[in-house]
């Protein structure tokens, strides 16, 4: 049902793979809704308790596709219309959602991977927010993640110099959770990928959602939100099966629910 | 009281709950759902034990607005006879506080017998909307006027005349609802509110109430002067004696709506 990326469900993981290795993944429109199709199937599907985002071939995506670039574009209506809707999808996505950064991730790809819970990186990572050198600001929510991820200074020199940034150096700012080998890095990202899955889903989703609202609110009505979101985990089934396990001096099976 | 099609009905302590039943329809409101409504809501205005009424709806949306089916082919003459609007002129003649929890969408119609509630809580998430424009109509409940008198004139003609999606954040902002609070705990969050409510003075409750809604549409002198009978018409009751008495002994009031 997918042509620009390739989904499947293994066990509890559901796998995005950014397919058009031609052009280093470049976003065309299709691709910008089949992310959002792709990611909004993933937080609807029960069995699902993890996301992961990833290229086919050697990079993770590039950006934009400059070949749907012309004159008469307005840019911010592709915005608007094509981008915002991905960003958003993801931002409302409850569950974790992981960037297996494979390759490089230029431009909007960098965004991409931004917009993620957890950036992975193979040593062939790379980020590079190369808006600048096509004369355009970063967008897709970039620089609202990116000034929150390493702070003020590094993100006006990322975006203005557009520099591109390795992946060591990438883990060292904070841009970036793990690095692994490239011998394994599949089978590294699956364990990292699995381990989440098998974390309490709904715990994680109600983190996720604290974290969006903290720029947001006061801190008296943080804790008010903190309160309610206390209410919802302490009525999961995990939250009990935590307990019990604790208890019981035995490993914890969450279940998600 | 009659059994409903369209909406279900429970009492919880002196809570009384009324849910818009049809799910399947995302709520959308018939007419002969309001009806139900109005007679629900009457019902519990006049019985004894119960202190404040909730208004939800059951699965995933509020209300999404009126029936569109039944109103294809409606003239001018025919809604005239028809007179279905009586029934929600009804709705504001209601006593007791009246909350809505509310969420989903909370479209046209279903946005106009929100906004007849007292007192708003939504989830997280809620959007509210009058798409009639988009339909070549405009509210014909409330909307306009209910609206504009909660928000402001600017904020009403904006969201009336685009028919855009107003977010919870934004209806908060703009003083179209009192809070937001987590989806899961809408229903819970709701009924804390109310049993809250319903351990104050119930008499003072409904002349407060009688009296805000004075302000909104009369003037200041007129409504001052209302507010001073409220007041006074008070002290008659045994409320009043027992809230008075309670503070100087220290102790908390047993209030018995008397």
């Amino acid at each position: 049902m997918f042509e620009t990326i390739r989904y499947e469900v293994k066990d509890t993981i559901a796998w995005l793979f950014l397919n058009r290795p031609d052009s280093l993944n470049a976003f065309v429109a299709k691709m910008n809704r089949e992310v959002k199709d792709a990611v909004k199937k993933a937080s609807n599907d029960e069995q699902v308790r993890c996301i992961v985002i990833t290229g086919e071939g050697r990079a993770f995506c590039s950006g934009q596709d400059l070949s749907e670039v012309d004159e008469k574009m307005d840019h911010g209506q592709v915005l608007r219309d094509h981008y915002g809707p991905m960003i958003k999808q993801i931002r409302q996505c409850e569950k974790p959602i992981i960037a297996a950064v494979n390759g490089v991730a230029a431009g909007a790809g960098f965004s991409l991977a931004l917009a993620c819970d957890f950036r992975v990186l193979s040593e062939r990572a790379s980020f590079l927010n190369a808006f600048i050198h096509v004369g355009l600001i970063p967008d897709s929510g970039n620089l609202y993640y990116l000034s929150q991820l390493v702070g003020h200074t590094k993100a006006v020199e990322l975006s203005i110099l557009g520099e591109k940034v390795n992946a060591a150096d990438a883990l060292k700012m904070g841009l970036a959770n793990k690095l692994y080998p490239l011998e394994s890095w599949e089978e590294d990202v699956t364990v990292f990928a699995g381990r989440l899955a098998a974390l309490p889903t709904k715990a994680i989703g109600l983190i996720k959602r604290s974290l969006k609202v903290v720029p947001q609110l006061s801190f008296e009505d943080y804790l008010e939100y903190e309160a309610q979101g206390q209410r919802i985990a302490g009525l999961t089934k995990d939250h009990r099966e935590g307990v019990a396990a604790f208890m019981d001096k035995r490993k914890p099976v969450f279940s998600g629910q | 009281m009659n059994s409903f099609d369209f909406i279900e009905t429970s009492i919880e302590s002196s809570v009384a709950i009324i849910e818009l039943n049809r799910p399947r329809q995302l709520n959308s409101l018939n007419r002969k759902l309001v009806s139900e409504l109005v007679e629900a809501m009457e019902y519990f205005d006049r019985d004894d034990q119960v202190r404040i009424i909730v208004l939800a709806g059951k699965g995933r949306a509020f209300s999404a607005g009126a029936d569109i089916d039944e109103m294809t082919d409606d003239d001018p003459i025919s809604l005239e006879l028809l007179n279905q609007f009586a029934d929600w002129d009804r709705f504001a003649l209601i006593k007791k506080p009246l909350i809505g929890a509310v969420k989903g969408f909370v479209f046209g119609g279903g946005f106009e017998l929100a906004l007849c509630c007292d007192i708003l809580i939504a989830a997280g998430g809620t959007e509210f909307s009058f798409p009639e424009v988009g339909l070549g109509v405009m509210p014909g409940a409330g909307g306009t006027q209910r609206l504009t008198k909660l928000a402001g004139r600017t904020k009403a003609l904006e969201w009336l005349w685009s028919g855009e999606r107003i977010s919870a954040e934004d209806a908060l902002k703009y003083g179209v609802i009192n809070k937001i609070v987590a989806p899961e705990l809408l229903m819970e969050e709701a009924l804390k509110f109310a049993n809250r409510l319903a351990k104050q003075p119930p008499l003072s409750l409904r002349l407060i109430k009688d009296s805000v809604n004075k302000a909104v549409d009369s003037s200041l002198s007129e409504g001052m002067q209302y507010e001073r009978k409220n007041f006074y018409l008070l002290f008659s009751t045994q409320d009043q004696k027992e809230g008075m008495n309670a503070f100087k002994e220290k102790r908390k009031p047993d209030y018995r709506g008397k």
